[in-house]
């Protein structure tokens, strides 16, 4: 198994210092990309021949709070052809936003709609930017690590936690 | 923004357009679980669908981030709740991928056991006929587990307890039975053609579509795509198991049906294989600091071992800061579990890639090769969503 000899250095080269790998994880190479990079990035990834990450098999939303940057969207890939994974990091500072990848994958498509409804991640672009789980007009993002596991009090929350005073919200 | 315009009520129309906005579920004996469909339709031609979930959303995700490590298997359990055995087989894979351990040899051989039995009952639910054999699997997880459904059976290091005596037997034995009925059913659907006009080029997806659309599993290999976890990327002890990967080229939902038919005969031979492979010996790795004591007489005879196992009911153990990615394959496609640890007792983050949820999503992208209303029916059914892993 090539784990960590990907030929990932000609897709890199144009991208210079802005994209970096990450060896901080044994279990897959990981990439760290700016949101500004990352359409261009996976297009390449895609469409390189040597490498082909044709799947996206995952996208996963990361709340760092306290941290900064806060928020952090993880890519799985996968290429088909090679039987190889790959990992993506793209950090986001609060509020986030980031370019949308459903151009590229389309099963992004709710994916990125579950990362916006759970963390409040916007995405630039996507063609149908709305929540996925909760109901419109729900307040909040209830994966935030500032989000109570209880959620607010309401009419049909009585156990829910009391509202901070000052709403940082939406 | 594209001109996505949200249907988010049924218009009431005086009926004399042909345009019909029409309301399927959130009740519907196709889906398990409760799945709404808007159907956007001109008379009986289906133009757009689209899929309202989280109506089960139980903010797994969100719970799993203040409960132990050991506490997260029932968790697990409840997402696609007709395998259980395999969710918890992916989660305890995570786990132990991060703290550096591996499962004993009995105790993997017993998990793919039982996921593969599990992965029959997900194959089962195809037809009705198949609720007596489905039965059958639940009696035998009720004489490994002491429960039908939500077995729990893994821990983190291996599983629970050893097979009972004669649980060998009664595996072979259904694995028997099972086998000569298959092909009974099998005849039921295949030469009828009731069916087959119903199924048989009914909402192809290219190999194409089929990646860019994230499909795995059955789905994926219907179209098609040679590409299985098992095989590919062997955890636990599937490298020791012969088995076919079953490859159709339609992609049509008669094609994922016979996928799925196919490889419920591939996972009897592999249920047979193991129980004849399987060694004697440990079912839990050997740490007190990380599993539960299998002998439970230990407890009223030796205060480490008490004091071991009041740590770990109350506090939980610490796995090592980092993270990881751990997929297998599920019945309905890759289960794959991203944990990040900050070190603590509890993940600081659990993604479930839930299958069913990426599997629906074709749904809404493929209505071209969806004509009628009563495809949509065979589409769904054909997909094999289970909702409790759709909604989390």
């Amino acid at each position: 198994m090539l784990r960590n000899g990907l030929p990932l250095a000609p897709v890199l080269l144009p991208f210079g210092q802005r994209v970096s790998i990450d060896n901080s994880a044994t279990d897959m190479p990981c990439l760290l990309v700016p949101p500004a990079d990352l359409v261009d990035l996976c297009t390449q990834l895609r469409d390189d021949v040597s490498l082909r990450f044709d799947f996206l098999s995952d996208i996963c939303g990361v709340d760092l709070h306290p941290k900064t940057p806060r928020f952090m969207l993880v890519y799985h890939l996968f290429s088909l052809p090679h039987k190889w994974r790959l990992r993506i990091k793209c950090h986001l500072t609060d509020p986030p936003i980031v370019p949308t990848v459903t151009q590229v994958w389309t099963t992004a498509n709710w994916h990125e709609r579950e990362a916006y409804d759970l963390y409040g991640i916007t995405f630039d672009g996507h063609p149908d930017p709305r929540r996925i789980y909760m109901w419109e007009g729900y307040e909040g993002y209830p994966m935030r690590r500032d989000f109570p596991l209880r959620g607010y009090k309401d009419d049909y929350n009585p156990m829910g936690a009391e509202r901070p005073a000052k709403e940082g919200g939406r | 923004m594209t001109e996505v315009t949200v249907i988010d009520e049924v218009s009431t129309d005086t009926g004399l357009t042909r345009e019909v906005l029409m309301n399927l579920g959130p009740q519907h004996p196709s889906t398990h679980g409760v799945l709404r469909l808007l159907l956007q339709m001109d008379g009986e031609i289906i133009e757009r669908v689209e899929p309202h979930i989280g109506l089960l959303h139980r903010g797994t995700e969100k719970l799993f981030e203040s409960f132990t490590y050991t506490q997260i298997f029932p968790l697990t359990d409840r997402l696609d709740y007709l395998c259980p055995p395999s969710n918890n087989l992916g989660y305890a894979l995570a786990v132990e991928s991060l703290l550096g351990i591996e499962a004993p040899q009995r105790a993997q051989y017993i998990r793919v056991i039982m996921a593969e039995l599990s992965m029959d009952v997900g194959a089962m639910t195809s037809l009705l006929y198949t609720m007596r054999d489905r039965e059958m699997v639940m009696d035998l997880m009720e004489m490994i587990t002491g429960v039908r459904m939500h077995t729990s059976f893994c821990r983190v290091g291996g599983v629970r307890e050893d097979l009972p005596e004669g649980a060998e037997a009664r595996i072979l034995e259904f694995c028997n039975i099972f086998a000569a009925r298959i092909s009974d059913y099998e005849t039921l659907l295949d030469n009828n053609r009731i069916f087959l006009a119903r199924v048989e080029n009914i909402g192809n997806i290219t190999a194409e579509d089929a990646i860019a659309l994230g499909l795995s599993g059955p789905n994926l290999r219907a179209s098609g795509v040679d590409w299985d976890i098992r095989r590919d990327d062997p955890y636990e002890i599937y490298d020791q198991l012969e088995f076919k990967v079953i490859i159709r080229q339609d992609g049509d939902c008669y094609d994922r049906w016979k996928c799925r038919v196919d490889e419920m005969r591939e996972s009897l031979s592999m249920i047979r294989q193991c129980v004849q492979q399987m060694p004697q010996g440990d079912i839990l790795v050997d740490d007190p600091k990380i599993a539960f004591p299998v002998d439970k007489d230990l407890l009223s005879h030796s205060m480490e071992t008490h004091i071991h196992h009041f740590e770990l009911s109350a506090y939980g153990f610490k796995v090592p800061a980092g993270e990881v990615y751990t997929a297998i394959e599920a019945p309905k496609g890759e289960l794959g579990y991203y944990l990040i640890s900050d070190g603590s007792e509890k993940p600081f983050r659990l993604k479930v890639r839930a299958p069913s949820f990426v599997n629906l999503q074709a749904l809404t992208e493929r209505t071209t090769n969806i004509k009628y209303l009563a495809d949509v029916i065979a589409m769904l059914g054909s997909l094999d969503p289970v909702m409790g892993e759709v909604d989390k």
